[in-house]
């Protein structure tokens, strides 16, 4: 496994606060990975440091290069979407792949066409003439043209109705995501992005939480459906989180043995949304 | 190169509107202006016979002397000069707002986070810009002012063709080509003395965080009130005239086409009856003589030094 990305002790110092409080990660080569955190823990400071958009403290490698000092080169090699509406409002479709056709040496522009070709997309439009939904469908086109080791996208479906954003995480698996490709996403509409995660990190104040693959996720956490009779069995395993449902309880577990769970009821594998809920609990507090 | 070429090309999309079209509205309401005085006079002239001044029988007799056809060429000269000058005045306040924006537009809608995305490195994308604002938008204006300057030449020409001097003679009088070649050899002599407004507003289009424009011009009045103030106070060595002049007056003022004439040197004695040997004397030479003087290149290394704080800012602003 080749890193792609690796953070040792990075730190953001705002102001008033700390963005990333001398967190440590790594993300390897052909992956999709989740990075999930509530609103200020410190997604976007993080994406932008790796980005080079940002000064910190500690160290980052991306692709073996510090993304302070040779942003424009690492730039060939990484992508990135950061929300629905960056592209310039004034700037034509046509325009638009000309310019990236011209400027990145790794645009593949036969491809780009074939996207735009699916769409309903027209050279002479401005931006500004375009839905939210069609606006991403151009930037997409124009980031998966681009043959990037790292793609990174900060809340790329944010505002899109629920036909948008199916086709956006589709286009991306199907299209251009392969063995030779990291794709690093945050976003809160976590139940959409679930099935397509190869890894999973969670972070709250600047921190780390959790940094997992899918597979021992399923290993490592259970959810069980406990009656009401073993609730108190359960309780005394120490679990992460508890919620009712229709007189029974259901139980968070992090690390207990499976034959253990079994005898206190139905198990099954949590979703993202619940473990991030229980993991979460009291970030707002 | 090409990448930069790109660049600029950037620049003249997002601003075709000023770069452009300003340019060319003006010479469109100029030269209807001018349709609207020629018909204007005609008609009066037609109309009024006034007294002595009989316009119908107003007929040149005769052709004119060389020395008359010399004079009314220079003459022409002068209005292609000052057409230009107009027009070049117009694409001034264009650029003027548009380095303003330049660097703080794409920062208030977020597409600098698209531009970022790309491998281009903020001293291009900086300097593309410098160049849309000292060379793009010149040559377009001096183009532009050039056309008009000759498309109204032909209009008066053709007027006075009416009143009987002859068309041809009166245009080949004319230098339209010198009076090209002359404005384009300009454009380096008034990049060079623009340069501190322009590094001065893209400086603050890429440092301030909100209203950049209030930034720019707040900064150099309030230094200068100040200045005064302690001139008032008669405080020595501050002179608050010389402060106005070459601080406030060159960093946002720089953009006035002309601007580097007061640092030429001086005409020696030219009446303003001899339109001609006017012409001749602010030839290139006479522009040029303002490279002697020490505000023009103070000011440029001024202008680069904001440039290169530009570029800084653009690099490692972070808009949190």
């Amino acid at each position: 496994m080749t890193a792609v990305v690796t953070a040792t002790g990075l730190t953001k110092r705002y102001k008033t606060s700390l963005a990333l409080d001398a967190t440590s990660f790594q993300i390897a080569s052909g992956r999709i990975v989740g990075l999930i955190g509530p609103n200020g823990a410190g997604k976007t400071t993080a994406l932008k440091a790796i980005l080079g958009l940002t000064t910190f403290d500690g160290q980052l490698d991306v692709l073996g290069m510090d993304p302070r000092k040779d942003r424009d080169k690492l730039m060939e090699q990484v992508c990135f979407i950061a929300d629905v509406a960056v592209l310039p409002r004034w700037l034509k479709v046509g325009d638009a792949v000309d310019f990236v056709a011209h400027t990145h040496p790794r645009f593949d522009r036969a491809k780009c066409d074939a996207f735009l070709a699916r769409t309903k997309l027209q050279r002479g439009q401005k931006v500004k003439q375009l839905s939210k939904g069609m606006i991403v469908q151009l930037h997409l086109a124009l980031v998966m043209s681009i043959d990037a080791k790292l793609l990174i996208l900060d809340e790329p479906t944010l505002g899109l109705d629920i036909l948008y954003r199916k086709q956006f995480y589709q286009s991306l698996l199907e299209d251009y995501f392969d063995e030779e490709k990291t794709i690093l996403v945050t976003t809160h509409q976590v139940e959409e992005i679930e099935h397509i995660l190869t890894d999973l990190m969670f972070i709250r104040d600047g921190k780390i939480v959790l940094d997992t693959d899918m597979d021992s996720l399923g290993e490592r956490f259970a959810e069980v459906l406990v009656g009401s009779e073993l609730a108190a069995a359960a309780r005394e395993l120490n679990p992460l989180d508890e919620r009712q449902v229709f007189g029974k309880s259901i139980f968070l577990f992090d690390n207990v043995s499976r034959p253990q769970l079994e005898r206190l009821g139905e198990v099954r594998r949590p979703s993202i949304s619940d473990l991030f809920v229980a993991t979460m609990k009291g970030t707002y507090a | 190169m090409k990448t930069f070429y790109w660049l600029v090309k950037r620049e003249f999309w997002e601003h075709k509107g000023g770069f452009f079209w300003a340019p060319v509205v003006t010479g469109i309401v100029f030269l209807a202006l001018n349709f609207m005085g020629i018909v204007l006079g005609e008609v009066f002239g037609r109309r009024n016979n006034w007294g002595v001044f009989r316009y119908g029988d107003m007929h040149f007799k005769g052709s004119m002397t060389p020395d008359d056809l010399n004079k009314a060429g220079a003459f022409m000269d002068m209005s292609l000069y000052a057409i230009a000058g107009i027009v070049l005045c117009v694409t001034a306040i264009v650029v003027f707002f548009y380095c303003l924006g330049a660097l703080y537009d794409d920062r208030r809608d977020r597409s600098v986070l698209f531009w970022k995305s790309l491998p281009l490195s903020d001293t291009s994308t900086v300097l593309s810009k410098v160049a849309s604002a000292i060379v793009l938008a010149p040559v377009i204006a001096v183009v532009i002012g050039v056309i008009v300057g000759l498309t109204l030449s032909i209009l008066f020409a053709l007027v006075a063709t009416m009143h009987g001097v002859g068309l041809w003679g009166l245009l080949m009088a004319a230098h339209p080509l010198r009076v090209v070649f002359n404005m384009v050899l300009l454009i380096p002599l008034y990049a060079v003395w623009a340069l501190p407004t322009i590094g001065w507003l893209l400086l603050c289009s890429a440092w301030a965080r909100s209203k950049p424009f209030l930034w720019a011009i707040a900064m150099p009045v309030a230094a200068g009130v100040i200045v005064s103030w302690f001139g008032l106070m008669g405080i020595a060595g501050l002179s608050s005239d010389w402060f106005w002049t070459n601080v406030v007056g060159r960093l946002l003022g720089s953009l006035m086409p002309g601007g580097w004439l007061t640092n030429a040197s001086p005409l020696s004695g030219v009446g303003h009856d001899d339109p001609a040997a006017l012409v001749s004397q602010m030839g290139l030479a006479y522009h040029y003589s303002a490279l002697a003087s020490p505000s023009l290149w103070i000011g440029a290394v001024a202008g680069v030094a904001m440039i290169a704080g530009a570029i800084w800012f653009r690099r490692w602003r972070d808009d949190g």
